[in-house]
């Protein structure tokens, strides 16, 4: 997904002038093709994030359209304020790209964990966050952000993650996907967590019990009116994603359904990380699996709210 | 020249003049920065009047030198000079900090001839470098202009832009410093000493040098044959008075920030101007 995103900047590049790519200390060899041939709109800045961002934000003042890419943490948590002031207060055309969103640096601990980007930058005015599920909805995303107007946070996966979306419902930022219908229960969804429900979903089905998708690659500015077209039909609502469940996708769906007072009530679930600095190595799937963020505990969950 | 904290430059008619209309703002706000603000006025007098190419009925003009004051806290005199050169109308300026104005406490562009909102330290200058080198690798002759206050510069991200304009040999940006040797709590050198401080810059790849930042003439000479050296980026160390021009508050920290303007201060302060 990651090599699919930063191909779509090294394209996008190639046909607008405007577009500039800015990163930390990336991987040897990372975008030699845009550094080689758009030397002039290529900048690789150094372990700088705060003026990285300050940077890229005084570039987008003078009219460019600025990707910076670094690991998610560094790029939300150390440089938060520069996010904050330069780059939303001033509702700048910055990208900004991060690694390894959710807990894909399992191996390397809590300090490469990104385990509350989505709620920290959803707190943010002007803000918006996508989480694409695989590296197909990465490439329908990529050419939309060029003119789309404001800021942009856009949160990589692992790399390499099976394809489970396709192109039957057109992609738009701003959009929820319907993937799946049902009627007893929704499941909604964010970046690679879509494939989990799909699993889900399928096992539901089997033991009767029929289960909607709604993805939304899109945490903000959420789709409230398909949020609420789909839950209008359920019982039961699970939100799923590799986030805290501290103000992320599940959050922002709790916000809605407390406020929306449906009579009669509906059984309600988010399923992502506590609120703990995981203490456990391994791999991202090991990680997730710890805290349940999983297919098995879908199921679980679902029949637990779908039994009469 | 450091460890200068008194400059001996007596004020002419037109810097006192720019102090009273400081202070006239002050009073209508009830608020503000005050020493920061004396600290830094023959600075923005010499930018506004002699050095940078602006346009006040087309703040937007593309060809226009860029100036981003850092140190946005020290903002009501870029307002003073901003509506002098017609930027905007003169009732703006009594309406400081008020509900209904765009003059705020901290510069916003909202605000004809402001870049960028600043306030909080340490964000003007990376800004600027992406400014500067945007005009760079465009080949426009525009250049970017950026004052820091000596507090700010206790931010680590003033000299990660630093590094980062030497390494694109920025000749098109300055930054000046209001080296007033005073940031809020206590003086520069107790609180976290930046000496010695044209040194980091140069050791930073500036070309640098340092002026009696209230001495007109001096930074006209400076600044009007820039850039100090070719394929570098240029600092100016400026050493002021914190309250420059009004004797009771130069170098008094209780001056820094004041919360409560009565019109009998004013009263002081413009009568002081005068002494």
């Amino acid at each position: 997904m990651r090599e699919t995103c930063l191909d779509e900047v090294y394209k996008l590049a190639k046909t607008d002038q405007r577009i500039c790519f800015v990163g930390s200390d990336l991987g040897f060899g990372t975008l030699k093709n845009f550094q080689e041939e758009m030397p002039d709109r290529f900048f690789m800045e150094g372990i700088a994030e705060a003026h990285i961002v300050g940077m890229a934000s005084g570039m987008a003042l003078e009219g460019k359209i600025v990707y910076v890419n670094t690991i998610s943490t560094f790029l939300t948590r150390r440089c938060y304020e520069q996010v904050v002031v330069d780059v939303c207060l001033h509702n700048l055309n910055v990208r900004l790209i991060g690694n390894g969103g959710g807990v894909v640096y399992a191996p390397l601990g809590p300090t490469h964990l990104a385990i509350e980007d989505i709620s920290i930058f959803r707190a943010i005015p002007n803000m918006t966050i996508v989480a694409p599920a695989d590296a197909d909805e990465m490439r329908r995303l990529m050419p939309q952000t060029v003119d789309y107007p404001g800021p942009i946070y856009i949160r990589l996966a692992k790399g390499y993650d099976p394809i489970v979306t396709n192109d039957s419902v057109p992609f738009r930022i701003g959009k929820a996907l319907p993937m799946r219908p049902g009627n007893d229960v929704l499941l909604v969804t964010t970046g690679i967590t879509l494939k989990l429900a799909q699993e889900a979903a399928e096992s539901l089905a089997s033991s009767g019990i029929s289960a909607a998708i709604l993805h939304m690659p899109t945490i903000k500015p959420l789709d409230t009116e398909a949020f609420f077209e789909h839950a209008r039909e359920v019982r039961a609502i699970i939100t799923i994603e590799e986030n805290t469940i501290l103000g992320g996708l599940g959050g922002a769906i709790a916000e809605l359904v407390a406020e929306a007072n449906f009579d009669p009530a509906k059984r309600f679930k988010r399923i992502g990380l506590p609120d703990v600095f995981p203490d456990k190595y391994g791999s991202q799937a090991k990680l997730m699996e710890h805290y349940r963020i999983s297919a098995s505990e879908i199921v679980v969950i679902a029949t637990q709210f779908c039994r009469r | 020249m450091t460890r200068q904290d008194t400059s001996n430059i007596a004020l002419d008619r037109r810097s006192r003049d720019i102090r009273a209309r400081i202070v006239h703002v002050l009073g209508h706000g009830g608020r503000g920065h005050l020493g920061t603000s004396l600290s830094l006025v023959e600075i923005l007098r010499v930018l506004y009047d002699t050095v940078m190419h602006y346009d006040p009925k087309n703040p937007r003009w593309p060809g226009r030198d860029r100036f981003i004051l850092s140190k946005g806290h020290g903002c009501i005199t870029q307002y003073v000079m901003l509506q002098e050169k017609g930027f905007f109308a003169a009732e703006e300026l009594t309406k400081f900090c008020k509900f209904d104005g765009i003059l705020g406490g901290h510069p916003d562009p909202k605000v004809p001839g402001i870049e960028v909102s600043t306030g909080s330290l340490g964000h003007g200058l990376p800004i600027a470098v992406g400014m500067a080198v945007c005009a760079k690798r465009d080949a426009l002759p525009h250049r970017v202009f950026t004052v820091l206050g000596d507090g700010e510069c206790n931010e680590g991200s003033v000299w990660e832009a630093a590094m980062s304009a030497a390494k694109h040999k920025l000749d098109n940006l300055v930054v000046l410093v209001d080296y007033n040797k005073l940031q809020s709590y206590a003086s520069t050198y107790d609180v976290l000493d930046l000496e010695p401080f044209a040194d980091k810059w140069r050791a930073f790849g500036f070309a640098t040098e340092e002026v009696d930042g209230h001495d007109v003439a001096a930074l006209e000479r400076l600044l009007t044959k820039l850039p100090l050296r070719e394929d570098k980026p240029t600092a100016i160390i400026c050493h002021t008075v914190k309250g420059k021009g009004v004797a009771f508050a130069e170098n008094n920290l209780k001056w820094h920030h004041k919360s409560s303007i009565k019109d009998t201060d004013v009263e002081q302060l413009l009568a002081a101007i005068e002494d």
